[in-house]
């Protein structure tokens, strides 16, 4: 049972990875026993499942997934959220008020108005319908301090690492709170502006490099020198 | 006034740029060049410079253009006055809407459409130097920027065109040969997947003659091809080396 | 601007395909009934009407003079229009062309000038001043499938029965002189249209069958078996032997066609 490529190798679109019984996992696609990357990036074979970890795909809502997203619009009935992707969700007054809705008398955009930024959760999603979204669980609503960043969604469990290793790390370097969409907008609260930008790059390096070995280390090391370049201009 | 060139080759069986009749242009292909963009790609295939732009998949607008069931590719061929000889006007021609047409049906095969239903890709192609081929060019480019832009595709879509220019059958026309030369064969190919997407031809050319055009021309494409790869690979290669260190 | 043809219609046709008939009963390689009449709108110089099965189009020729390009100082133009006109299908609207009528008439236009069909340097009256001007413009007027082999073969037609004014170029001035003249024609091009259903190549594709095809190819060829123009259309593909098999096949149906209207 043939495979044409290496762990880890980068396959482009139309590359023919295995032929067999072979089943096509993420990123690729099958034609009778033919499998065939459909995005760049790494192959993986694992027993009988053939993927691609891609190097850049968008986002394509999940009802359950965490996001991060920005009203770009206020209609009469709700607002509409840019998640980043293809698709903008549509987040309901009942889904974020914690009492009936009064078209006469609520103004919506004194809730939420343009430019704001919200943490919501995937409600409902189909290829009839745009997402719909919801703030109103704990911990989701609107972001009132912090910066943002956004990564290809692939590279959502690179930011992670292994077990959280590596996003425990940024968070203890830097001090900062991490919220990780998983729309690959990444939301990051420190206390000094200057910890939140070092959590930023630290983040934009994982992205940038997500594919290489030895990341966690070279991230740790950035945070460190980065620390005491800070410190060492405060102490001047 | 030019000089029309009696012969387009010559006695050493030589075309007027020096290339024999089976060689292709020198062909550079870079990705990623437009940060704005979703996905971007730069070729150079000799005087031809074009730049292909993507933006998508995102919602479609005007929203009465959108399908249902799979995403709706929006594709425009443009040439810069300044492409060209003599300055042409910048108001899309009826050669440039027949080009942005058959350049979205080269592509099209290539997407898996039904994946994402309701939303429009918008491709851009700037022809910014015109030197024959530049429908091979920018296909070859547009497909690389689909690529670079995370859309999940069948195969790469590569093309090249091969002509006649004398008596000869010739690989990869350059303007003289496309304007002075007897046929002229654009052929844009899936290779994975012996796929023909766009095929024109004119000229005149008996029935031999078209089935070795074509045949040359799938094999200027094959060469492409791997350049194709190439620069898709290359943007991290780089990354990775440093990675490395 | 396609019309939804429902999944059990879909499926018929591609039953009878695979046993090598189609809707209407015809073979995979049979053109529907051809009609052609000419000079049937007098105050063209040219004209012809086709009907191919049901679709009908209607071309009239205009003859004028003009200034050549700067390209070929020596030669007359040939320009082509094509017009989707509302009242032809449901799928077309009123206003600028857009690009099925922009390709339509570029496809028309190359296999009437790659066949040479047209000796456009005798349509020259003063070399880089003055030129004849050929107008040819198509008007479709039902659409019932395959425009393209129906408006080349009523453009053919209606330059065949195109009747131009005796232009002589003296003292500086275009004059005309009395009587008419035929257009310096040589060829008669033909173009072969097929659309790819499934694996099959269907010859001659109607309404019904191009809303359900994968792609189409278009083969242009002259009296002496030479291709001149070709163009696949539609989002979908050819393999490499499809067109090796549409070119045998546009080459014999080419000549069969031309047998039938005596050309």
């Amino acid at each position: 049972m043939p495979e044409f490529f290496e762990q880890k190798q980068i396959a482009t679109p139309g590359d023919l990875l295995a032929e067999g019984d072979y089943v096509a996992g993420e990123n690729t696609y099958i034609e009778g026993k033919k499998v065939y990357a459909s995005r760049t990036g790494l192959v993986e074979y694992n027993n009988k499942n053939v993927s691609i970890v891609a190097l850049k795909a968008f986002y394509i809502p999940k009802p359950g997934d965490m996001v991060i997203g920005t009203v770009v619009d206020v209609g009469f009935n709700g607002w509409t959220i840019d998640l980043n992707g293809p698709y903008q969700a549509f987040l309901k007054p009942s889904d974020v008020l914690s009492r009936p809705f009064k078209p006469q008398k609520d103004e919506l955009s004194q809730v939420l108005g343009v430019g704001d930024l919200v943490v919501a959760k995937i409600v409902s999603y189909d290829r009839t319908h745009d997402p719909q979204i919801t703030v109103a669980e704990p911990g989701l609503g609107k972001i009132t301090r912090g910066q943002v960043v956004k990564v290809t969604p692939t590279k959502v469990p690179r930011v992670i690492g292994k077990k959280g290793s590596m996003i425990s790390m940024i968070k203890q370097e830097t001090g900062c709170q991490i919220i990780l969409g998983l729309n690959g907008v990444v939301l990051v609260t420190g206390k000094t502006p200057e910890e939140e930008q070092a959590a930023l790059l630290a983040i934009q390096k994982i992205e940038e490099e997500s594919h290489t070995t030895g990341l966690t280390d070279r991230i740790t090391q950035m945070l460190r020198s980065e620390k005491s370049k800070r410190g060492a201009v405060k102490n001047e | 006034m030019n000089d029309k060139p009696e012969r387009l080759i010559d006695k050493k069986g030589l075309r007027l740029d020096g290339r024999k009749p089976d060689q292709m242009r020198p062909v550079k292909l870079e990705v990623g060049v437009i940060p704005a963009a979703d996905g971007s790609a730069y070729i150079e295939q000799g005087k031809n410079k074009i730049l292909v732009g993507v933006y998508g998949p995102r919602e479609a607008h005007p929203k009465h253009l959108a399908l249902q069931d799979r995403l709706v590719l929006k594709c425009r061929y443009h040439m810069a006055p300044f492409s060209v000889q003599e300055r042409k006007s910048p108001a899309p021609s009826r050669r440039e809407v027949e080009l942005s047409k058959v350049i979205r049906e080269a592509l099209e095969p290539a997407i898996f459409t039904e994946l994402y239903p309701r939303t429009m890709v918008d491709l851009t192609i700037e022809v910014l130097q015109a030197d024959g081929g530049t429908r091979c060019a920018s296909i070859s480019a547009a497909s690389l920027a689909l690529a670079d832009s995370g859309l999940p595709m069948r195969d790469l879509v590569v093309a090249c065109a091969a002509g006649k220019a004398d008596d000869k059958i010739v690989l990869d026309l350059m303007d003289e040969e496309d304007k002075l030369g007897s046929a002229d064969v654009p052929v844009a190919l899936m290779p994975s997947l012996n796929a023909i997407t766009l095929l024109q031809m004119d000229g005149k050319l008996s029935q031999d003659e078209f089935e070795r055009a074509v045949s040359l021309a799938i094999d200027g494409c094959k060469q492409i091809y791997l350049l194709q790869k190439d620069a898709l690979k290359a943007k991290y290669k780089n990354v990775k080396a440093e990675g490395e260190e | 601007m396609a019309a939804v043809v429902a999944k059990i219609k879909q499926k018929q046709i591609g039953v009878l395909i695979d046993k090598g008939k189609r809707l209407d009963g015809r073979g995979l390689t049979d053109y529907r009934d051809l009609k052609v009449e000419q000079g049937l709108i007098e105050r063209a110089e040219g004209s012809a009407r086709v009907h191919l099965g049901k679709t009908e189009i209607v071309v009239g020729t205009k003859v004028e003079t003009g200034e050549p390009f700067s390209d070929t100082p020596n030669e007359g133009v040939l320009t082509v229009n094509a017009e989707l006109v509302p009242l032809a299908s449901p799928g077309f609207e009123a206003g600028p062309p857009d690009e099925n009528s922009i390709e339509l008439a570029r496809i028309v236009d190359r296999g009437i000038r790659e066949s040479k069909m047209i000796d456009t340097e005798k349509l020259c009256l003063e070399a880089g001043k003055k030129v004849i001007v050929v107008f040819v413009d198509v008007y479709v007027l039902n659409h019932d499938g395959n425009l393209i082999d129906a408006s080349a073969l009523a453009a053919v037609a209606a330059l065949l029965n195109t009747k131009m004014p005796n232009y002589e170029y003296e003292d500086g001035e275009v004059k005309v002189k009395s009587g008419t003249t035929a257009l310096p024609l040589s060829q008669h091009p033909v173009t072969v249209t097929f659309a790819k259903i499934g694996d099959k190549l269907v010859v001659d594709p109607q309404l019904e069958e191009e809303e359900v095809m994968d792609a189409r190819i278009s083969m242009a060829v002259d009296d002496d078996e030479n291709i001149c123009a070709i163009q696949k259309g539609g989002s979908g593909y050819f393999v490499p032997e499809q067109v090796l098999e549409a070119s045998r096949l546009a080459v014999k149906k080419a000549k069969e066609i031309r047998e039938k209207l005596d050309w």
